[in-house]
């Protein structure tokens, strides 16, 4: 053992101009240069960045996990004073798990799915303290009730995969505290996660920073989290550490471009797709071994001068004595006050006719009991009540938004609409016809020209086998009527200036593209027929933030300007919030609030809308949010709760009724609609959860 | 946005777009072995008029000594021994005299083995590619019906493959061929009767795994046919295991067709077979090794060149 100082008071970690790269085939690959971090006792840092930014590195190099091909090129990782170049195999395995634990994004990854808990988590006291198994169990069983695991006893006695994601992540986190580190590395703990299970989880880190000995540092991409999580935080850009600062600082005054290009790419309450439309960063993250020279964010940023920029490298410059830093040269002769320029206002839509209506839509998959037993018994069958009782209509050039978490029913939705499902009960009536019970290959071509689709993930939205150009050309050629290679081809080349992507992509195969440029691919081929309706099911969620902005906007363009009616299927509440014009909100397959994008963020509030609002990060400091925990996990669709859907987890559960009797649809006036028990009264009583503090002031 | 803007690119050239992506197998040395070790039975097979000393099915008779006659029922040269310089004359007549080297000697009935060696190749570099394309016509259609659809259709072609599947395929083969008699389209019909159950099984697990991608759903939501979805969406997105497992097939064909020949269920005689060759000097092993032992050689070869190739080309398809 490298003998670490258990009462060590200086820095628990220190990280001296570090340089992480990797060595490929073609070339050596610098992936993190001149780092340097200060991470004092009880401390939480933040890494913020996109993809592709080198915050993972950074935490693999810090446990020296860097594989065969990375290496640490200069710089020193100091871990309470021991440098971690100089420690043997055996010393680091004592270090990892023991002085330094790590929790990853994907909890099932993390857990063994063949081993029970209870052993998972003995082994750590037992591996590295040598205890005796009761003092073993006993300290596991301390640390479940530590994260706030209800019945821990019973989670010792789980298999991973009988336990809920949320509460997987939490088993996570105990094991890692199990050995009592001093450091903590959470990398994107909680994306992989539903926003009300994220919510607990975020409580749980920031609890927990609080109360334990331990240091954290928090990857994230998602600047709202390491608000509610971090004191300090680190800006990461191609390598390099652009900003650095408390949080507070850095949030209210950001003093580099890229820092304030990131504030202007997220939605927050503040945003409005008329008021202050979001901005994207323009350009692209630079390859790592073709960075320009200078400023790495030159190329992208605003304030860009040339001869100043580019001279060479620009190392962090203090802004003030707090160790608030940037790497910019020109942070003094910005105005930081004034937004980059933006896009003109843009004018309020009219909505025209109602395009689709869902009335009353039933989608129930039946469950056949297919086991002997069953089979003697006579048969029974059950259903997955995947929709229950849906109804809601969408105007033309309307911004329909369908937000839930995950195995509310939102995708099924989407097939029952797209004709992959037909309805169980119910209509569906899309530009006067109901096809509720018409599947995609019995419907004219008109109407499935008329309703398309845009897909959630980008690297799975395009045939990987076909250029670009073809797979256009494919929809063209089924939709458009023309046949005429020539003509279609111009057409391919129209929707691709459509989507702002160059003509020379006509013969990009789809891996040649970045995940923004396949998502506006995908976006072109659900325009190519000129739809009426176009259901878009999360098309951002996968992309990071600058490029989601970028990709938002231009959905919102070309729907403007076709009229079109847009399905968005998201569980994001901040981008609903900028581009709905009329929210649904939907629970477990059933529909629990709708109105407009108004009604639905202030109340009355459905309880679920409540918790959802309260979960979503928000990074801005000048807000105050209500706090509510949703408690339990998602019921099983297959049998889900008698009564009110939600009373398993509602926090505002006012009784039996709401367990024995399902809940009215009350009108809370101009279209305005919830479920619930509670009287309307009463929940117009309740307090908005988002608000702005100077106003509560 | 004017016509005139509009700049249609360049298609990069048919071969330029073919070539590029095998020349990558040079980065797998394991794979130019393989490649190299195939690319010599494809030539021997291709040039064999050319490189073979002797006609294949010429029984050789030894020359006599200078200024004698030729004696016409001279004994054949039975089991030669191999690198032996003799001129021969062909089928004993006199005026067709060929002088050469045996190089792996002669068989049984005095035919060279090295000719019949190249000859050989001809017929299993035949008959081998094409019963495996067969069995690949065959397999990929139901594989991607199956793993697309599941439900009934599966049931049924699932249900079917296993029991042919669990049939034992060298009394398969005993069986098909005893039926219907030994010819080169038996051949061929009998090995993808038994290997088209292990394609469909591939090509159906790919399909089952291709059918949850989003651009399938964005075929579905068109409206497009089940046959452009089967064989434009997925179809070419299952290559890659499917170029891998269509050479290591190739090589337990070529073992097959050895097998078959061996059992004498293989090509009519006289015809050369590296099978039958084997069998033919099994009976005097022990006197003349070299007849069964060099195409036993020919057969090991070629099939560990198709396996090499085949490793080589999933190492450089599991690259970056």
């Amino acid at each position: 053992m490298a003998g670490f100082q258990s009462d060590w008071d200086g820095p628990v970690l220190e990280c001296k101009d570090l340089s992480i790269s990797y060595y490929t085939r073609a070339a050596v690959i610098p992936a993190v240069q001149d780092f340097n971090l200060v991470l004092k006792k009880n401390e939480t840092i933040g890494l913020v960045g996109e993809s592709g930014c080198g915050k993972s590195t950074v935490a693999m190099a810090i446990m020296r996990y860097m594989g065969k091909n990375g290496a640490i090129t200069g710089g020193q990782v100091l871990y309470k004073g021991v440098d971690l170049a100089t420690l043997s195999e055996e010393e680091l395995r004592q270090l990892r798990g023991n002085e330094i634990a790590m929790v990853y994004q994907e909890p099932m990854a993390s857990l063994n799915p063949a081993m029970k808990l209870d052993r998972q988590l003995m082994e750590v006291p037992l591996f590295h303290e040598q205890v005796s198994e009761q003092e073993a169990f006993d300290r596991a069983v301390q640390m479940l009730a530590n994260v706030k695991l209800p019945d821990p006893e019973r989670v010792m006695a789980s298999y991973p995969h009988q336990i809920s994601g949320g509460q997987q992540q939490r088993v996570v986190i105990a094991m890692a505290l199990l050995s009592k580190p001093s450091l903590l590395l959470l990398d994107e703990p909680t994306t992989a996660l539903d926003v009300t299970v994220e919510a607990g989880i975020v409580e749980l880190i920031a609890e927990l920073a609080g109360t334990l000995q331990t240091s954290m540092i928090y990857i994230s991409h998602n600047l709202g989290l390491i608000l509610e999580t971090c004191d300090r935080i680190n800006v990461m850009y191609s390598g390099q550490v652009v900003e650095e600062g408390a949080v507070v600082d850095v949030f209210d005054k950001m003093r580099h471009p890229y820092t304030q290009g990131l504030f202007g790419a997220i939605p927050l309450p503040s945003a409005d797709k008329t008021a202050r439309p979001l901005q994207a960063i323009r350009g692209q993250l630079p390859l790592p071994h073709a960075r320009p020279p200078g400023c790495y964010f030159g190329p992208r940023c605003d304030h860009f001068q040339a001869g100043r920029c580019d001279a060479g490298p620009i190392s962090m410059q203090p802004v003030d004595d707090t160790g608030h830093g940037t790497r910019c040269v020109k942070w003094q002769e910005i105005d930081w006050g004034k937004l980059g320029a933006g896009d003109a206002l843009l004018p309020h839509t009219d909505f025209g006719e109602s395009v689709l209506s869902v009335n009353q839509m039933k989608k129930y998959y039946e469950l056949k009991d297919t086991s002997i037993a069953a089979m003697v018994k006579g048969g029974s069958s059950r259903f997955v009540k995947a929709n229950e009782s849906i109804s809601f209509l969408a105007r033309e050039a309307e911004t329909v938004a369908i937000v839930g978490e995950s195995g509310c029913g939102k995708s099924t939705l989407a097939k029952v609409l797209l004709g992959l499902e037909t309805a169980t009960e119910g209509s569906v009536t899309f530009q006067g016809k109901d096809l509720s019970q018409v599947p995609v290959q019995k419907r004219s071509r008109n109407d499935v020209k008329a309703l398309q689709m845009v897909f959630q993930n980008p690297f799975d939205t395009l045939n990987p086998s076909h250029t670009v150009g073809s797979q256009l050309g494919r929809v063209i050629r089924k939709f458009g009527g023309i046949t005429d290679g020539e003509a279609v081809r111009r057409r391919v080349l129209e929707l691709l200036d459509i989507v702002k992507l160059p003509s020379d992509f006509y013969f990009r195969r789809p891996r040649q593209l970045s995940g923004g440029q396949k998502q506006r691919v995908g976006i072109a081929r659900a325009f190519a027929g000129n739809p009426s309706m176009v259901v878009a099911d999360e098309p951002v969620s996968a992309l990071d933030v600058s490029v989601a902005a970028a990709v938002t906007g231009l959905l919102m363009d070309i729907q403007r300007t076709y009229r079109t009616t847009l399905l968005f299927i998201s569980h994001d509440l901040s981008l609903v919030r900028y581009l709905a014009d009329r929210v649904v909100v939907m629970y477990l397959g059933n529909l629990v609030e709708q109105g407009t994008t108004e009604q639905i963020f202030s109340p009355p509030y459905h309880p679920y809308t409540e918790a959802l609002l309260s979960a979503v990060p928000i990074a801005d400091t000048s807000i105050e949010k209500k706090r509510i925990i949703l408690e339990g996990s998602l019921p099983s669709v297959i049998n889900p709760p008698k009564g009110c859907a939600f009373h398993t987890r509602c926090h505002r559960k006012i009784g039996d009724i709401c367990s024995s009797q399902v809940p009215p649809l009350v009108d809370a006036g101009e279209g305005h609609r919830i479920l619930c028990h509670i009287p309307l009264d009463e929940m117009k009583a309740m307090d908005p959860v988002i608000v702005q503090k100077d106003a509560a002031e | 946005m004017s016509d005139s803007a509009i700049q249609i690119p360049k298609r990069p050239n048919i071969l330029v777009r073919i070539l590029r992506p095998l020349l990558l197998i040079r980065e797998s040395w394991v794979g130019m072995v393989g490649l190299a070790l195939v690319f010599f039975w494809v030539v021997m097979a291709l040039f064999a008029p050319w490189l073979a000393p002797f006609p294949p099915n010429a029984l050789l008779m030894p020359n006599q000594p200078p200024g004698t006659e030729w004696i016409a029922n001279a004994t054949h040269m039975i089991g030669t021994i191999p690198a032996s310089e003799y001129c021969a004359a062909i089928e004993g007549d006199t005026s067709k005299v060929n002088c050469g080297t045996f190089w792996l000697g002669t068989d049984l009935t005095g035919r060279d083995v090295w000719s019949r060696l190249i000859w050989g190749a001809r017929q299993v570099l035949i008959y081998a590619p094409l019963a495996t394309f067969m069995a690949y016509i065959v397999g990929i259609p139901m594989g991607l019906w199956a793993g697309y659809s599941r439900g009934r259709v599966d049931a049924i072609f699932s249900f079917i493959s296993n029991v042919i599947l669990s049939f034992p395929v060298l009394v398969l083969y005993v069986l098909v061929i005893a039926l219907v008699g030994a010819s080169a389209v038996n051949i061929v019909a009998a090995v993808v009767f038994a290997s088209a159950p292990g394609i469909f099984r591939i090509v159906r697990g790919l399909a089952m795994d291709l059918r949850s991608r989003e651009y399938v759903f964005a075929a579905e939501t068109r409206g497009e046919p089940l046959s452009y979805i089967l064989f434009l969406e997925i179809l070419p997105n299952a290559r890659g295991p499917l170029i891998v497992d269509a050479m290591l097939r190739l090589g337990y064909v070529i073992i097959t067709i050895g097998t078959l020949g061996f059992l004498g269920l293989g090509l009519p005689p006289p015809d050369p077979d590296w099978g039958k060759m084997i069998a033919e000097g099994r009976n005097l092993l022990q006197v003349f090794p070299w007849t069964p032992l060099f195409s036993c050689l020919a057969i090991s070869s070629a099939v560990l060149g198709f396996n090499l190739l085949a490793d080589g080309l999933r190492e450089i398809s599991l690259r970056d």
